[in-house]
């Protein structure tokens, strides 16, 4: 504001940087179980209120309350417990796996295990995610094995995709998991082309679509809205807001929009925010916005507030742009301990059955990976042909390409 | 057999494509109650419903993102990019999306879409209703692309084109519509009905892709050509006297190269000619081919006739198109060489 007379160009900033004190001041936190849970059917524009918010179930103590609890046994949330501790364990041994050069590239979860693992188990069987590169939490809570995983990440002679995509970007139609591009909001679009193509079959299965905070700005987001609201497509359009995109802050994405969420709502489809890292608040919400995309009610958009603690991916330092202790200021705590505390309160789990199951699962991984590791790694061992190269460019080979095939030797 | 117009037989085509497969959906801009721009989806929402044909916002990569999420469930999408000038918001989507997913989930998901598109020039479009970008698609592998030249093939290749399980771009040569266009554009309009290749079968038949035609036997030269440019090369060769062998590729990928090469070997002597712009253009592709495999049997180098290295103009449309003179031009050259 210094010179009225001459414009000025407004950059955002994040609230800190390196070197900084931590400060989440600006993220507005409601208490647990104060928001409403509203019809199904409710008119979007009777919910505004639910895109500036947060829902959560479990506040400090550990306990569930409010209108979004009482949705899930003890059992299904042991089990949703042990899928984000192996997610966990997983993300541990294959970044020291990649340290190590058995991979040339990972992508880890660390802290926003809830979101994929909850979400998972709303759908059915059937249903389709279009996930991007941070959701593995959908195979491991649907038991897609692990050692088919790694061998995708080792890119070894077993890998499902023969070598030919960068370490972790799965496919897997029987799990419902649409192949990962690695590309960025392309498939946010085609989750609503999937949805719209249900509806026209008359079927009964719906899709979930995934994007990050800062992908939100391609345009291909602003498409997927439009389709999915002029066509009412059943599709759940997630929105995994970790507060950073590589070194970007969030707010470079979101500009002058309250939430992300709030982009929903000059489309006509309901927004709903959640608190990321409250297993049953995630589940609560995913079913709520399945429940209406069955019911032939349309989409909805969902904003789950996380943070990415760990680096974007093993090629990335974040202590270079944010600092080292922000993650541990992060005001909605850790997906796992948060869920542990609740199933301790709820009498069905303890802290020795919780270092049991951890040793448990981490010998799980660890046998998955030998198991993986027979087949090769990226530099030693068993690899995808030569020929692999070639082969499903097209259903059918055309002439040139069998002529580069033959010129390669194969 | 019927008589009709490259629209007719179009829309014939998606016609026959949606009665027999409840898996075919045809959308995009105008494309529902009104049909379409050049009227191409005329009446096919009202015989098959507003599921199966509908309009779509104005948002390219939507219309291709939202059929390559279709195919993915099974749908069959046969899907119209208004102008292929408009196709530029949807590049991504096609290029890292739709031509890669059967090669990067090793066939777990596969994309059998058709994206329409008028092509071309020769209506006084300008710079944004007359481009050629089918260059832009060859250089992509995992797509497919055809370029019909009369309403026979038109019909044919888009009925394999919607059956294919790979994606493909199906660009239409929006000059040819409604006639066989020499490039004589200030003669009267020969329509299709006086042509044999407007003469067409009613019901189901494909052409297969990746097969050229030799539209003009001869002995001289060979003129390699698409789209409109086939037209004009054979009026090229009538006017010059040139006894050029014309082959209507039909299909640019894959490409027919052994037709190529047997023509070429033939006559030794070779001019591709395309209304898209020169450099990088495909005619690069094919001159090149033509070098590596008929090298020996070259009497002189292989010219390229194409739109000039300037965007589309509007008011010096026919300075710019690449006519039958430039073509008869090239063909002397090459003969004099």
């Amino acid at each position: 504001m210094s010179d009225p007379d001459r414009l000025s160009l407004h950059v955002p900033e994040p609230a800190v940087r390196p070197g900084g004190q931590p400060d989440f001041s600006n993220v507005k936190i409601p208490k647990a179980g104060s928001v409403p849970r509203p019809e199904i059917d409710v008119a979007p524009e009777e919910i505004r209120d639910l895109a500036y918010s947060i829902i959560r179930v479990l506040n400090r103590d550990g306990e569930a309350v409010g209108p979004w609890a009482g949705l899930l046994s003890d059992d299904e949330l042991l089990a949703g417990l042990k899928h984000m501790m192996t997610l966990r364990a997983f993300d541990a041994r294959m970044v020291m796996a990649q340290r190590q050069g058995k991979t040339s590239f990972y992508m880890q979860h660390l802290g926003e295990e809830a979101v994929s693992c909850a979400f998972r188990k709303a759908l059915d069987k059937g249903d389709m995610n279009f996930p991007t590169y941070r959701q593995a939490g959908l195979l491991i809570a649907d038991e897609y094995p692990m050692v088919e995983m790694m061998n995708q990440i080792f890119s070894n002679e077993s890998d499902p995709l023969r070598g030919r995509q960068l370490p972790i970007m799965y496919s897997s139609k029987e799990h419902g998991f649409f192949t990962i591009s690695g590309n960025l909001a392309t498939q946010y679009v085609q989750a609503v082309g999937w949805a719209m193509a249900s509806a026209i079959k008359n079927d009964t299965k719906i899709a979930a679509a995934w994007i990050g905070d800062g992908s939100t700005a391609e345009s291909d987001f602003h498409s997927a809205l439009v389709f999915a609201s002029t066509y009412k497509a059943p599709v759940i359009l997630n929105i995994v807001n970790n507060q950073w995109a590589i070194s970007t802050f969030q707010g470079i994405a979101r500009g002058g929009s309250g939430t992300f969420a709030a982009r929903g709502l000059g489309f006509g489809i309901p927004a709903l925010r959640v608190d990321g890292n409250d297993y049953l608040a995630v589940y609560a919400v995913a079913k709520w916005a399945a429940e209406r995309a069955r019911r032939n009610l349309g989409p909805t958009v969902i904003e789950y507030v996380t943070y990415r603690v760990g680096a974007h991916s093993t090629s990335d330092d974040p202590s270079a742009y944010r600092p080292k202790t922000e993650s541990e200021a992060w005001p909605l705590g850790d997906p796992v301990l948060r869920l542990k505390k609740h199933l301790i309160l709820r009498g069905a789990w303890s802290e020795e059955r919780h270092t049991q199951a951890e040793a448990e699962i981490v010998d799980a991984v660890i046998q998955a990976q030998k198991q993986a590791e027979g087949h090769g790694t990226l530099h030693a061992g068993g690899r995808p042909s030569v020929r692999d190269i070639f082969e499903g460019v097209y259903a059918e080979m055309p002439p040139h390409i069998r002529r580069q095939r033959q010129k390669a030797g194969y | 057999m019927a008589r009709m117009t490259m629209i007719e037989a179009v829309r014939s085509a998606m016609d026959v494509a949606m009665g027999r497969d409840d898996n075919v959906v045809v959308f995009g801009e105008d494309v529902g109650y009104f049909g379409g721009v050049f009227r191409c989806t005329q009446g096919l929402q009202a015989k098959y419903g507003k599921t199966r044909c509908f309009d779509a916002p104005i948002s390219e990569s939507g219309i291709v993102g939202t059929a390559i999420g279709m195919a993915a469930y099974g749908l069959k999408p046969c899907v119209e990019i208004q102008f292929a000038d408009y196709m530029y918001p949807a590049y991504d989507q096609i290029t890292q999306e739709a031509a890669r997913i059967r090669y990067r989930s090793n066939g777990d998901f596969t994309c059998p879409i058709v994206l329409r598109m008028p092509t071309g020039g020769g209506i006084f479009g300008g710079q944004t209703h007359s481009q050629s970008p089918e260059a832009l698609f060859t250089h992509v592998c995992g797509l497919k692309v055809v370029v019909p030249s009369n309403p026979y093939d038109a019909k044919g290749l888009l009925i394999a084109s919607i059956e294919d399980p790979d994606p493909v771009m199906f660009l239409e040569p929006k000059r040819l519509y409604n006639g066989p266009f020499d490039g004589h554009h200030d003669r009267p309009v020969i329509p299709w009905s006086k042509h044999d290749l407007g003469e067409v079968p009613e019901g189901h038949y494909t052409i297969p892709i990746g097969k050229a035609e030799v539209r003009r036997k001869g002995s001289a030269v060979t003129v390699v050509a698409y789209g409109t440019m086939v037209h004009v090369a054979l009026a090229a060769a009538e006017e010059t006297g040139i006894d050029a062998e014309v082959i209507d590729l039909r299909s640019l990928l894959p490409l027919d190269l052994d037709a190529i090469v047997q023509s070429v070997e033939k006559t030794g002597r070779c001019v591709v000619v395309h209304e898209a712009t020169l450099t990088s253009g495909f005619g690069g592709e094919i001159a090149s081919l033509v070098q590596e495999h008929c090298f020996y049997h070259l009497e002189a180098p292989v010219v390229r006739v194409a739109g000039w290295d300037t965007p589309y103009p509007h008011a010096q449309e026919w300075d710019y198109f690449p006519g039958p003179a430039r073509v008869g031009r090239a063909l002397v050259e090459v003969m004099e060489a």
